[in-house]
């Protein structure tokens, strides 16, 4: 299986702290890994450099898009690093409130389309005909998240788990190779996640998109992740299967023993 | 090069930096605590000297004279500033806390432009003359032409007037909570501070020091009318942002380079232009360093 | 009880606040102390009744808020969606606007048609500024400086050249949103307050510049003599001239609709859109910040200048004293009263603003006051508008078909 992101040694300094230090983490193709660690490990940090949002202190993220060039990320502008094929969600929902749950999708598809100011004025054929493919990708993908009928909705107007499939489905709309989820599962009932768990997995399989999640959810990372990263305090403390991460005594010690069995 | 001549420009700049130094704070206050640019402060400043002006003609037309209408005026005049300052936040911001920052910001603007036209209607559209409050001192006599006493005076009281701000933020109770308040408000509200009363006291400190620019421009400069509040108020708040915004000393800081700036630009360019300098210098600060010059830079979380 | 007292408190609050600028009035010439208590007995009045409005205002806002349904608006849109989605409805009164609209200058004076113009003008204005402002919300306070520019390019060219207004119509806009990328270029990493300042001081220095630069813009006298829309050399009258001149504000407007319109439902528009709801989203969805915000800018500048270019020929004569801060305030109170986004919204809020002071004399001289007073009663009481955006409601039952067909 090929590789598709790989990050060396990141490291993120905030003033004095140093919220990512020198963590390393690979994805490979079809693969669902997860990222997980107490509160404030610095998860989301992590995220952040890698989707261009922050511009990482040091470390290198290196990407390769499947058929394409290795490129190396850091410091590019975040709709450039999505254009190349990642996309995010946010663990603080940040959908476009007064926008309709369709359009929020279709704002995904922005990068993939081409119609400039002329273009969109004078609606020719090719305009007409991209538009067409937006709105039915978009629909599709709603669809896929189980927002089809709350489509002409207001984006604020969802419940919470709503909203956070909406923001899956708003990410799936860039053609990623790679999905970056930041706790896709929190705030849901516990009906509402295991539905999420079915969906990821379906994402994985019939999108030909590989996953990388952060979730304080156990139950559903250790279901459904091929492999897990755990952070502490900035550091990687421990990889591997769910399997390895569920007996690793420094993983305990930082759950305090919470949650991991479960 | 004629020194004399720069001098003069020296203090001229001092003088007008002082001046955006007074308004200035209030703006960069309000903006550390509920992050609103109020744009009404301008017009704060307009009514205080409005104010003072209509409290001195009344008492020197009622026989007072002398210092009494100058102090008297003054403190008319800043009592007046909070009253409006306090009145402002309850009506137009308070409102809208919470709301998308567009709109606060269209809020101050509403608010300024009906200030001053309340103040035109109310009063005149003319300009209207300001007495000399501030008396000819004669111990300037000897250096008069360079440095007048209306220059002196203003220059003293700005500085009495930031040494006691400083101690009233460092050293009281309710400066203690402005400065945990500005910090992180929700926090501040957690830990038992009344965060409504420190905003309001905000606007009191904010408008009671444009009162003070008020009164001191208008017996300097001679005359005032209801727009000027405007253009010192959209200067004070570009020094704000030059300095850094939120940032006390940068206020200052920012206000002085801005006056200098400008009294050089009119002293050796063209007094026409000075504005165009003056935002110049604005958008080139940005660019440099877009946090401002004392301001630390950011990252917003996400 | 309760309210009544804070009733009184309020309005003896206001009446102490507006007692040295309301009451007294010095005349410092004649020595002289004019009192006008009567003020101070309507202060008194009008803010009793004004604070029980106000908080009966604010608790319905607040009622809203936490139903978290608003049914007042769902009526109005109920009954906008009819108006403007139902496509009978929605044809009869465009048709009835049209014929009016062509009616108009044959029934009305030519002071009238002029004042028409100059609303229709202002209409145009509107809806550039909501693109930047309400579609892609980056505030601009120095929005009348395209306007500016635009009047000058064809006063210059005209005067100077001898270019006449067709020509120079499409450069005025272009000039227009070649300096709206010029502005838009140093703020680009600005956040979203700053703007306002150097949007602001961007005003202010065309303005400074038009005044002073004598030699080419003449100064504060302006420049006169420029020629009057023509119509392939045909000799007009000056009433013809005017009804020629508004009929072509009119097509102007029109074509400001509809590509506005076509625009704010493309893939353009939505991102403008996306960029005001969240900067942040935006960028991680791979939209390019920096060239969405630069064509925000410059294409609301477009409209600008083009409405700068009519407004030189309307008026024959150009001066600096028709840019001023002032113009941007009005262009952005027709914005914000219309409805951040909604062109309809922005068509009716510029006829009413420009027109009523006209008609209402008595209300010219409140005209700035009551703009004031709207910009702060709107954000708090109705931020979305008059009339708010009715966003556009794709037709997906053919994508719903094919999916049950599938199934
Ligand atoms: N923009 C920022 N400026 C300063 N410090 C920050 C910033 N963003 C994050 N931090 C700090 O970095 C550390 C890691 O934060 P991060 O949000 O990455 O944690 P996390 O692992 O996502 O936690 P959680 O599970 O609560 O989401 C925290 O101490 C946080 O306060
Ligand atoms: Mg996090």
């Amino acid at each position: 299986m090929s590789v598709l992101l790989e990050v060396k040694g990141l490291t993120m300094d905030f003033g004095g702290l140093r919220a990512v230090d020198s963590v390393g983490l690979e994805v490979r193709q079809g693969e669902i890994v997860a990222l997980i660690g107490p509160n404030g490990a610095g998860k989301t940090t992590f995220f952040n450099c890698v989707t261009g949002i922050y511009t990482p202190t040091g470390g290198d993220v290196l990407v390769h898009p499947p058929g394409k060039k290795t490129r190396r990320i850091n410091g590019l502008k975040p709709n450039v690093i999505t254009t190349t094929g990642m996309a995010r969600t946010f663990q603080n929902i940040r959908l476009f409130p007064n926008m309709t749950v369709l359009e929020n999708v279709m704002i995904g598809r922005h990068c993939r389309t081409t119609t400039n100011i002329i273009g969109a004025v004078l609606r020719g054929k090719r305009t007409r005909a991209q538009e067409r493919e937006t709105i039915e990708k978009s629909y599709r993908l709603l669809e896929k998240v189980g927002l089809a009928e709350l489509a002409g909705e207001f984006a604020n107007n969802l419940p919470y788990g709503a909203q956070r499939r909406l923001e899956i489905a708003r990410a799936m709309a860039t053609d990623p190779f790679l999905l970056l989820l930041d706790e896709p599962a929190a705030g849901m009932n516990p009906q509402e996640t295991h539905e999420l768990d079915a969906l990821i997995v379906r994402i994985r399989n019939e999108g030909n998109m590989s996953i990388l999640l952060i979730e304080h959810d156990m139950k559903l990372v250790m279901n459904i992740s091929d492999r897990i990263y755990v952070m502490e305090y900035g550091k990687e403390i421990a990889k591997g299967t769910p399997q390895e991460i569920r007996n690793n005594p420094k993983v305990i010690e930082a759950y305090l023993g919470e949650e991991v069995h479960a | 090069m004629d020194w004399a001549y720069f001098v003069e420009l020296l203090c001229s700049g001092l003088v007008r930096g002082s001046i955006y130094a007074l308004i200035a704070l209030g703006y960069t206050m309000v903006y550390g605590i509920i992050q609103l640019i109020n744009f009404a402060h301008g017009e704060i400043y307009m009514i205080g000297a409005f104010v003072a002006l209509i409290v001195s003609g009344a008492l020197t037309i009622y026989g007072f004279s002398g210092v009494s209408i100058l102090v008297l005026a003054a403190l008319i005049a800043a009592v007046y500033a909070a009253a409006y300052g306090i009145t402002l936040e309850r009506i137009a911001y308070r409102p809208l806390r919470g709301a998308p920052r567009l709109s606060p910001l269209i809020s101050a603007i509403g608010a300024s432009l009906f200030l001053q036209n309340y103040v035109l209607l109310a009063q005149t559209p003319d300009f209207l003359p300001f007495p000399a409050l501030i008396p000819d001192f004669e111990f300037m006599e000897p250096i008069a032409h360079i440095v007048g006493s209306p220059e002196l005076v203003i220059l003293v009281v700005t500085t009495l007037t930031m040494i006691g701000l400083t101690v009233l933020i460092k050293h009281t109770k309710i400066g203690k909570a402005m400065r945990a308040t500005q910090q992180d408000m929700i926090m501040a509200r957690l830990t038992g501070v009344n965060v409504d009363r420190v905003i309001s006291v905000t606007f009191v400190i904010g408008s009671v020091l444009a009162a003070i620019g008020g009164v001191l421009v208008g017996s300097y400069i001679g005359q005032i009318n209801f727009y000027i509040g405007f253009m010192v108020g959209v200067k004070a708040f570009t020094a704000a942002v030059l300095g850094g915004i939120g940032n006390i000393p940068g206020a200052v800081i920012g206000a002085l380079v801005l006056g200098l700036t400008e009294a050089f630009a009119a002293g050796y360019v063209s007094s026409a232009y000075e504005d165009v300098f003056a935002f110049g210098l604005l958008v080139l600060i940005l660019i440099v360093r877009p946090a401002g010059i004392l301001g630390k830079a950011v990252k917003q979380k996400v | 009880m309760q309210s009544f007292k804070k009733s009184v408190f309020v309005a003896l609050w206001f009446m102490f606040l507006t007692f040295p600028l309301l009451v007294v009035r010095v005349n410092t010439l004649k020595g002289e102390v004019e009192w006008r208590w009567m003020n101070m007995l309507w202060v008194g009045i009008v803010f009793f009744i004004l604070s029980y409005v106000w908080r009966a205002a604010l608790e319905r806002k607040g009622q809203k808020k936490a139903n978290n349904l608003d049914e007042d608006g769902e009526e109005i849109l109920g009954f906008r969606q009819r108006l403007f989605q139902d496509p009978v409805i929605y044809r009869k009164v465009i048709a009835a606007v049209l014929i009016a609209a062509v009616i108009f200058p044959f029934v009305f004076s030519s002071y009238q048609i002029n004042i028409m113009v100059l609303a229709l003008i202002f209409v145009v204005l509107g809806l550039g500024l909501n693109i930047t402002v309400g579609l892609a919300g980056l505030l601009d306070l120095g929005y009348v400086a395209f306007f500016g520019i635009g009047a000058y390019s064809y006063a210059l060219l005209n005067t100077l050249y001898g270019w006449n207004f067709w020509f120079c119509l499409p450069i005025g806009g272009l000039v227009g949103a070649l300096f709206g990328v010029l502005l838009g270029f140093p703020i680009l990493r600005l956040r979203g307050d700053y703007l306002a300042i150097v949007t602001l001081g961007f005003g202010s220095i065309a303005k400074i510049v038009f005044e002073n630069w004598d030699g080419l813009f003449k100064g504060a006298s302006g420049i006169a003599n420029i020629e009057r829309p023509g119509f392939f050399g045909l000799e007009m009258s000056l009433e013809q001239s005017t009804i020629y001149t508004y009929f072509l504000m009119v097509l102007m407007v029109i074509f400001t609709v509809f590509v506005v319109n076509r625009l704010k439902d493309s893939r353009i528009g939505r991102a403008w859109m996306a960029l005001r709801e969240d900067e942040i989203a935006c960028v991680a969805m791979g939209i390019d910040m920096a060239r969405t915000k630069l064509s925000a800018y410059a294409f609301g500048a477009f409209w600008a200048g083009l409405a700068g270019v009519i407004f030189s020929a309307r008026n024959t004569y150009i001066n600096p004293n028709s840019f001023t801060f002032m113009e941007s305030a009005i262009v952005l109170s027709i914005v914000v009263l219309g409805g951040m986004g909604s062109i309809i919204g922005v068509i009716i809020a510029a006829l009413a603003l420009i027109l009523m002071p006209e008609y209402l004399r008595a209300f010219a001289d409140y005209r700035m006051l009551a703009f004031g007073g709207i910009m702060v009663l709107m954000m708090i009481f109705r931020p979305q508008g008059l009339i708010s955006d009715v966003r556009r409601k794709y037709d997906l039952s053919a994508l719903q078909k094919k999916k049950e067909a599938k199934t």
